[in-house]
């Protein structure tokens, strides 16, 4: 069943931080996890996951601010990499290609493996 | 040969925001229905969304209002999806190539038709200065199958 609920739950580690979106994630709410995104740069944060396993529906203007997030990693030479995709938001990340700037693992512990040493 | 039987849901929403996820679940409760799979009924979900979104965002409809006319026909779903606004033309250039994804703004806009046409098997626009109608049509796996063999 679609929700018009959504949420952003953040987890801090030193060397990363999971942030996990729960809900249909549109302009709006994309424009509140690009917030949260920044805020956790701005404490110096250049290592994310984003857990998208509680999000069963992304639109393009949701994804076009994923993009921007992406973007502004690259300035800061960080990483980013998705888990939980459901099959069709992963084929939609591959068709914006989205995917060839970010990572997509199965589930949080590859995501987080995947992000590298400090 | 298998009896042809339609039926209609008819489904007016107006253009507020958020209200693109009412015709999204009437589309996936239908589809469901239907015995289309839990991907199909995304695909279509994705879909419904993308349309709807572009009639809020660009029609400029006095009546602020979408119509969603769902057809469930035996193998397929059949969307017809209609603003009152001041309609558009398809560009076949405007698709985003491969080329053209290192440029950032092309990166991040205009993907919702894109999305549109790789989520779904048909798509149509019937557009004039008055009125546009977006038909799409998304067909079970397992006819589409059928259809290559």
């Amino acid at each position: 069943m679609l929700s018009d609920k959504f949420d952003v739950h953040i987890r801090e580690e030193d060397r990363y931080a999971v942030i996990q979106t729960e809900g249909y994630l549109n302009g709006p709410r994309g424009e509140s996890l690009a917030e949260t995104a920044k805020n956790l740069m701005q404490k110096g944060h250049t290592k994310f996951v984003i857990n998208l396993a509680k999000t069963k529906l992304i639109n393009s203007i949701g994804i076009s601010i994923l993009i921007e997030i992406i973007e502004l990693l690259e300035e800061r030479e960080g990483v980013l990499n998705f888990c939980g995709l459901t099959p069709t938001i992963e084929r939609t990340f591959k068709l914006v290609a989205l995917a060839k700037y970010a990572g997509i693992f199965p589930d949080e512990g590859s995501a987080i493996a995947a992000l590298g040493t400090p | 040969m298998s009896k042809q039987t339609d039926s209609e849901v008819v489904l007016t929403i107006p253009m507020h925001p958020s209200m693109e996820l009412v015709a999204a679940q009437t589309g996936s409760l239908l589809a469901e229905a239907n015995g289309f799979d839990e991907n199909c009924v995304e695909e279509i979900q994705l879909a419904i969304i993308e349309t709807c979104i572009n009639a809020f965002e660009h029609s400029k409809s006095d009546d602020q209002r979408v119509r969603i006319k769902f057809i469930i026909k035996d193998n397929e779903l059949e969307l017809k999806i209609t603003d009152h606004g001041v309609g558009f033309q398809l560009d076949p250039d405007k698709s985003p190539r491969e080329s053209e994804l290192e440029s950032r703004e092309l990166r991040k806009r205009g993907w919702g038709l894109e999305l549109i046409k790789n989520m779904m098997d048909d798509l149509h626009v019937d557009s004039n200065e008055n009125e546009t109608t977006i038909t799409l049509v998304k067909k079970k796996p397992e006819s589409r199958l059928n259809r290559l063999t």
